[in-house]
């Protein structure tokens, strides 16, 4: 058993962790949900004694009788990895890229146990088995580069748990996942907490995941519990106010009015895209066929490698097509110096990541102002920019400030503004909401679709979360392996979906049951 | 890796052909020709002709380009115009010594950049590595001919240690190896700082990366992160550097070779372009490609042994 005690953490005068009291039990779950910001990985980093350099954590952390607060960092040493195992969002780069998984996983054993080199690899076998990596298919010979996202996240697992800790910290362990990935790493983690009796700490954001995880859950917000209890009392009770919003966040679809209907207004037909790779060739666009008409909303979801980015790059003519055409409003799309800039200009696009997305030496005014290299920057350009502003919900004064004054989801409202500022018939929205908060979600969410209803804007909304297309979407569209292999109105593909893909993509999306809402 | 290597030394045969072609046109755009170059302007024209016969001048171009080449393929380099000897030799003679320095003052360069590096990126932040960076900040300002005279100053003048100069041959290894001694400490001190400074801050960057955490919530303390996973993960940059350094190391000697009279490979350089003895030049720059080239090669290879991920391109 582990218990948090009044765990408090500041940096400075502001707290960052505010009296953080948690039992976790052996062979229970306890979900720790909250927003980014509200301290559920410092908890984490806390218990693990990995906080950044010069933050001390005040309370205490008990393990066995020992206040780990207080443990030396030799001792601290001893407990990590062997006590207390953890596993981290991005699988993509928590692994050495230069070690085989095996010794990486051997290496654990080496350090604690002393375990020579050849033993240690035999119970690294052992354990990569346990995680569902076989031997004869993943040897440990393996790197990580030759690994699925969901596979390495099985080699951290397995790093994790390879000493069978009392207790194992999972922060966020499937958010950069695919649907059917994250389910069955859930269902491993869930076997794993039966069959070994550790505790399992689940951290995340999605409230529908520690529905169907966690036995307990504890609700953060601005460095405090807010709510704790076990799972189905909290989502049935939502005493606190901010269990409230989050838990209406999660689930919100915005007001939309009817579409009348209209001309399309992008048309692919037969779209094929080829690459090169070492390992021979990859059709990742195979004759997919797609319209999105004016002031309609489309929906693009599939797992990732399906082909949904690439067709996003076709379409805004970033990459050619080897076969098939695109129109949009009636002129042909291709990629290079023969696409007419007003047919650029009739397009734009927003991404995931709103980090990434910005040039961080330009101000606001100039990133904003961009794409009227398209159209030629008019003399009342600055107008322009501060309309846009205003229309995402930001100040105008916001138009001298750097990028990185802005939060996450004001800067998703920055590139949504960029977008428009040249007003094109068409956004294409690749995760443009997957990195955001669910409330902030909900927020953009609606931004967009007051937006569509003034401007009679399209958007092909491109997404691995069928929940959040569902609340956006006139028509959906399931994208696998370079093909579409459904379409159709959203109640329809999700609440019945046909093709076998589909359903699979359903069955494996985590809900909040019904009875609890 | 068999296809990484082969494909490594394809791209190197190419280079080195490109370079030789590069190499032997530029001799051909020498105002006049070559023949009257190496003469000067007041030659006699009888003189000239001899001259022009004698280097082949009279032949077609690519003729040319493709005997010199195919001699040089056999190991001969032609004749040196001032000295009357072949040109091989003199390379091969120079080369004695400064092949065994630059090697010396790399391998000093990596010994003594290593720990610094590895001390300072520990100490991130701290005092530590203030006083080391200070340090390497220093050993990139001074000029290593000013090492130099410190260093003779000091082991030769001073303690009688070494040599302050001249090089006895290879006939006694240990007075050889002896002589170049100070001449490598004074090369390898500022490459050395260039070198920690380089492993610091790609230490830095590492120790930044996801794994790392990872490694730390296995229970590695965080020196142990750095030496076992951080370290590796840092030597790509370290070896371009390296790469780069060695060729320095070879040519760029000649003013250490001068403080301590060292027949070396830049100074035959100097004397043959201050002589005009332009096939002297031409064979010596060619060498020098060809070492480079052939550094290339092994940093190549060795990013493919340290990175899995580069082998299977």
């Amino acid at each position: 058993m582990i218990r948090l005690e009044g765990l408090s953490l500041a940096i400075g005068r502001q707290p960052v962790l505010d009296s953080v009291s948690l039992d976790l039990a052996p062979g229970s779950i306890t979900g720790l949900v909250g927003e980014s910001g509200s301290g559920k990985s410092m908890t984490a980093l806390a218990i693990m004694g990995l906080l950044p350099p010069g933050m001390r954590a005040m309370g205490r952390v008990m393990l066995d009788g020992q206040n780990l607060l207080e443990a030396s960092e030799p001792d601290m040493g001893r407990i990590r990895g062997r006590r207390i195992g953890m596993i981290f969002q991005e699988p993509m780069t928590a692994l050495n890229p230069l070690m085989t998984i095996g010794d990486q996983v051997a290496e654990v054993l080496r350090l604690h146990e002393g375990m020579g080199r050849r033993t240690a690899l035999d119970r690294a076998r052992e354990r990569l088995d346990r995680v569902g990596l076989p031997a004869p298919r993943f040897p440990l010979t393996l790197y990580p580069h030759e690994l699925s996202g969901g596979q390495r996240q099985r080699v951290a697992i397995a790093m994790a748990i390879a000493l069978r800790p009392g207790l194992l910290i999972a922060d966020e362990p499937t958010t950069a996942l695919d649907v059917t990935t994250q389910a069955r790493i859930l269902d491993l983690l869930k076997a794993l907490v039966r069959d070994e009796g550790m505790a399992l700490l689940l951290i995340t954001h999605d409230l529908a995941v520690v529905a169907g995880m966690a036995d307990r859950v504890a609700v953060m917000q601005g460095g405090r519990v807010v709510e704790s209890g076990p799972t189905g009392t909290v989502f049935r009770q939502r005493s606190h106010p901010y269990t409230r919003q989050l838990f209406s966040a999660s689930r919100y679809s915005p007001v939309r009015g009817p579409r009348p209907a209209a001309p399309p207004l992008l048309e692919v037909r037969d779209a094929v895209r080829d690459y090169r790779l070492p390992q021979g060739g990859l059709r990742a666009l195979d004759r997919v066929n797609l319209t999105v008409a004016r002031g309609e909303s489309v929906g693009l979801v599939g797992e990732s490698g399906c082909g949904k980015s690439t067709l996003a790059r076709v379409i805004l003519g970033l990459d050619p097509l080897q076969g098939g055409r695109i129109r949009l409003d009636g002129q042909d799309v291709a990629a290079g110096r023969r696409m007419p800039r007003g047919l650029r200009a009739r397009m734009q696009a927003v991404f995931q990541d709103p980090f990434g997305s910005f040039d961080p030496r330009w101000r606001v005014d100039r990133l904003l102002a961009e794409p009227f290299h398209l159209t030629g920057r008019p003399p009342d350009w600055r107008d322009r920019v501060a309309a846009a502003l205003a229309e995402v919900g930001l100040d105008p004064g916001d138009a001298r400030r750097f990028i990185h004054e802005f939060s996450g989801g004001q800067r998703q409202r920055l590139a949504i503004a960029r977008a428009l500022i040249i007003r094109p018939a068409l956004i294409v929205l690749d995760e443009a909401v997957s990195a955001l908060d669910v409330r902030v979600r909900a927020q953009v969410l609606d931004l967009l679709a007051r937006l569509q209803a003034d401007h009679g804007l399209s958007y092909l909304f491109i997404s691995h979360d069928l929940s959040v297309v569902r609340g956006i979407a006139d028509r959906v569209l399931v994208m696998q392996a370079g093909r579409i292999v459904e379409e159709g109105p959203p109640e329809q593909v999700i609440d019945a979906p046909r093709h076998s893909h589909t359903q699979a993509l359903v069955a494996a999306m985590p809900v909040i049951p019904g009875d609890w809402i | 890796m068999l296809r990484y290597v082969l494909r490594q030394m394809i791209v190197m045969g190419s280079s080195l052909l490109a370079a030789s072609a590069l190499i032997f046109s530029v001799v051909e755009l020498v105002p006049g020709d070559p023949a009257s170059f190496m003469l000067g302007t007041g030659a006699q024209p009888e003189t000239l002709a001899a001259l022009r016969q004698q280097i082949g001048l009279d032949q077609p171009l690519a003729l040319r380009y493709a005997a010199w080449l195919g001699a040089i393929l056999h190991g001969d380099f032609g004749t040196s115009f001032t000295y009357k000897t072949p040109i091989a030799g003199m390379i091969a003679e120079r080369l004695q010594v400064s092949l065994p320095l630059a090697l010396m003052a790399l391998a000093l360069a990596i010994a003594l950049a290593l720990p610094v590096g590895l001390y300072a990126a520990a100490r991130r932040d701290r005092a530590g590595d203030g006083l080391a960076m200070g340090t390497t900040h220093l050993g990139i300002a001074l000029p290593n001919f000013w090492f130099a005279m410190l260093l003779v100053l000091v082991f030769a003048v001073r303690l009688r240690w070494l040599p302050a100069g001249g090089f006895p041959g290879w006939s006694d290894p240990l007075a050889a190896l002896t002589s170049l001694i100070l001449p490598a400490t004074a090369l390898a001190l500022p490459q050395a700082a260039i070198l920690a400074r380089v492993l610091r801050s790609a230490l830095v960057e590492t120790m930044g990366q996801d794994y790392i955490r990872t490694a730390r919530a296995k229970g590695l303390t965080a020196g142990q992160a750095l030496r076992r996973h951080a370290l590796r993960n840092a030597l790509i940059p370290v070896l371009t550097i390296l790469g780069m350094q060695f060729s320095f190391l070879l040519a760029g000697a000649i003013i250490i070779e001068n403080v301590f009279y060292l027949p070396g490979l830049g100074r035959m350089i100097f004397q043959a372009i201050t002589q005009r003895d332009l096939i002297v030049v031409q064979s010596a720059v060619l060498v020098l490609v060809a070492a480079v080239i052939a550094v290339t090669f092994l940093v190549d290879l060795a990013y493919g042994a340290v990175d899995p991920r580069l082998r299977r391109a």
